[in-house]
């Protein structure tokens, strides 16, 4: 008799059937070695790929949902790895940032040797123009994004950031941090900004 | 016509309704273009589509009637949701393009899943199945008289539900191709390290002879629920790892599989994206793998799929049977849990 209770107390603290992640506890150092090894054909200097930084370890632990402390910590650590152009124009041109915006190119193992430079595909994630119906909407939509913010310069400086180091105004963004991931140059950057901000780019139109 | 479905069912209807799908699907994005003449077309060419399936259903009564020939594969069972929905109606206000382009998706989802005989797939499973009972290797021994897929050597049906499972002679949790390649090597005697640099097709090639006999081994328990084994530590542990490998963000674009699949009713450009990590949603999907895959016309497995999704993800190639990739399994299928296995399914 006590065993049976035992037994149906220990299946409801289980969910006997369905199988619950907290049923076993996962080591993070097992899961980095399984990832380690999972890749055996990659070149060696892509070995560092499956590695993370304080940063992903905090968000991957986090769920991207990190308590107040990891947030401020994440923050402060991605603000300082923003690199600003040295003439100190955070706008280029819009045109080619639309390009960047459309190009999904880059670092995929079938990207290699490079045909062209890394692309941002903003779109895919963005809406950006009317002109593009084929966005995608894990982001938010940013049509007229630098009309609605009547083209300030904080919020251009703001956006330049944000493409460049998404985390350190929204610790553990999805976004890729493409600046400080050297997915896009400056230059590239520069001209999203433009794409984004430019009251000539055809997102504010 | 009835005659020629029983001849060619797969090229004849894949030639039809699939022309018409990937015309839907180029029509969507102009749907809410607002030029009635796009959305007549997109209307057209589904309409086209319903009426073929009305005859071919027609067909199917006629032949039920009639003494039959028994294929070797059985159709995946039918899609919930699968009933035809009302044509799109050109959308007239700029603020409803989202629904416009969704309900175009919508169509096109629609048209993959209405009829499974569409599915070029059950080719694939036809040949696993024949690559399951022919005698083969240095031991000239067939799968079906040495391989125990969970329920017995040589037992096929409903296997695939209750895989990824623990093996006690493996000492591993394993998926159904991490399985049909244990089999091969340990009695076929086959030596798969050159099957392990290149296990999955190129665009237009065929799926694999391991990625068929997966496809045979997944149509055995179509219709039947996603019963992944729970029993064993190491199987609750590999469903654990594959959660943390879920949410685990690596590369140089900081991406997850939760960077896509971890919200409801998001896209990629044009391309829905199932919230893998939910039970509703994952049951949904799941399930319809190994499936055939419209854009690069061929049955894609799911180390294939995983493997696709980190190369997105800027990785290298996922390793054939890795502990990652059967980890990501058993979480995907845990999550899939009583979900319907309808593979193989279509994809667009």
């Amino acid at each position: 008799m006590t065993k049976t209770v035992i037994l149906v107390a220990a299946c409801a603290a289980m969910m006997c059937g369905s199988a619950s992640a907290q049923d076993a506890k996962v080591d993070p150092l097992q899961v980095d070695v399984m990832m380690k090894f999972a890749f055996s054909q990659a070149p060696k200097d892509w070995g560092g790929r499956t590695d993370q930084d304080e940063t992903l370890k905090v968000c991957s632990a986090a769920r991207n949902q990190p308590s107040s402390t990891q947030a401020d910590a994440i923050m402060a650590r991605e603000k300082a790895k923003i690199k600003y152009p040295e003439d100190g124009k955070l706008m280029g041109d819009w045109k080619k940032g639309e390009a960047v915006a459309q190009s999904g190119y880059g670092q995929r193992y079938t990207d290699y040797p490079p045909r062209s430079p890394n692309g941002g595909n903003c779109y895919a994630c963005h809406q950006m123009t009317t002109a593009e119906v084929s966005y995608g909407t894990v982001g938010p939509s940013l049509l007229e994004y630098g009309k609605i913010r009547k083209f300030a310069e904080a919020d251009t400086k703001a956006v330049y950031d944000k493409i460049y180091n998404a985390h350190a105004a929204f610790p553990c963004s999805l976004m890729p941090r493409f600046g400080s991931n050297n997915v896009l140059s400056i230059d590239q950057i520069k001209d999203l900004v433009a794409l984004v901000m430019s009251p000539e780019s055809p997102v504010n139109k | 016509m009835q005659g020629l479905r029983l001849i060619t069912p797969v090229t004849m209807i894949v030639g039809a309704g699939l022309m018409a799908g990937l015309l839907t699907l180029a029509v969507a994005p102009f749907v809410q273009a607002q030029t009635s003449t796009q959305s007549d077309q997109a209307r057209k060419a589904y309409e086209d589509h319903l009426r073929r399936m009305d005859e071919a259903e027609k067909a199917a009564a006629a032949k039920a009637a009639a003494p039959k020939s028994t294929p070797m594969a059985s159709p995946p069972a039918m899609q919930k949701g699968a009933a035809p929905a009302p044509a799109a109606k050109p959308m007239m206000s700029a603020s409803d393009q989202d629904a416009a382009t969704e309900r175009g998706l919508e169509q096109y989802r629609r048209m993959l899943k209405a009829d499974p005989w569409d599915n070029p797939a059950l080719l694939d499973s036809d040949r696993g199945e024949a690559l399951w009972s022919a005698k083969k290797g240095p031991q000239n021994v067939s799968l079906a008289e040495t391989c125990d897929l969970g329920k017995g050597v040589g037992k096929v049906d409903g296997a695939f539900a209750e895989l990824p499972r623990y093996f006690d002679d493996a000492d591993r949790v394993q998926d159904a191709e991490t399985r049909a390649l244990w089999c091969m090597e340990r009695f076929q005697g086959f030596e798969s390290a050159a099957f392990r640099k290149s296990p999955h097709p190129s665009g237009g090639q065929p799926v694999k002879d391991i990625g068929a006999i997966a496809t045979f081994i997944a149509n055995k328990s179509s219709g039947m629920k996603v019963a992944s084994k729970t029993d064993h530590p190491k199987e609750k542990e590999a469903i654990a790892l594959g959660e943390a490998l879920f949410f685990r963000r690596q590369g140089p674009f900081d991406f997850s599989c939760a960077t896509c699949h971890a919200e409801s009713g998001k896209r990629i450009r044009l391309q829905p994206l199932p919230f893998l990590s939910e039970p509703k949603e994952a049951k949904q999907v799941v399930g319809e793998w190994p499936a055939y895959r419209v854009s690069s016309t061929h049955v894609m497995t799911m180390q294939h799929r995983l493997l696709d999704c980190y190369w997105q993800m800027r990785l290298h190639r996922l390793d054939f049977a890795s502990d990652v990739s059967v980890a990501l399994s058993a979480y995907l299928y845990d999550r899939a849990r009583d979900g319907e296995i309808a593979a193989p399914g279509l994809k667009r």
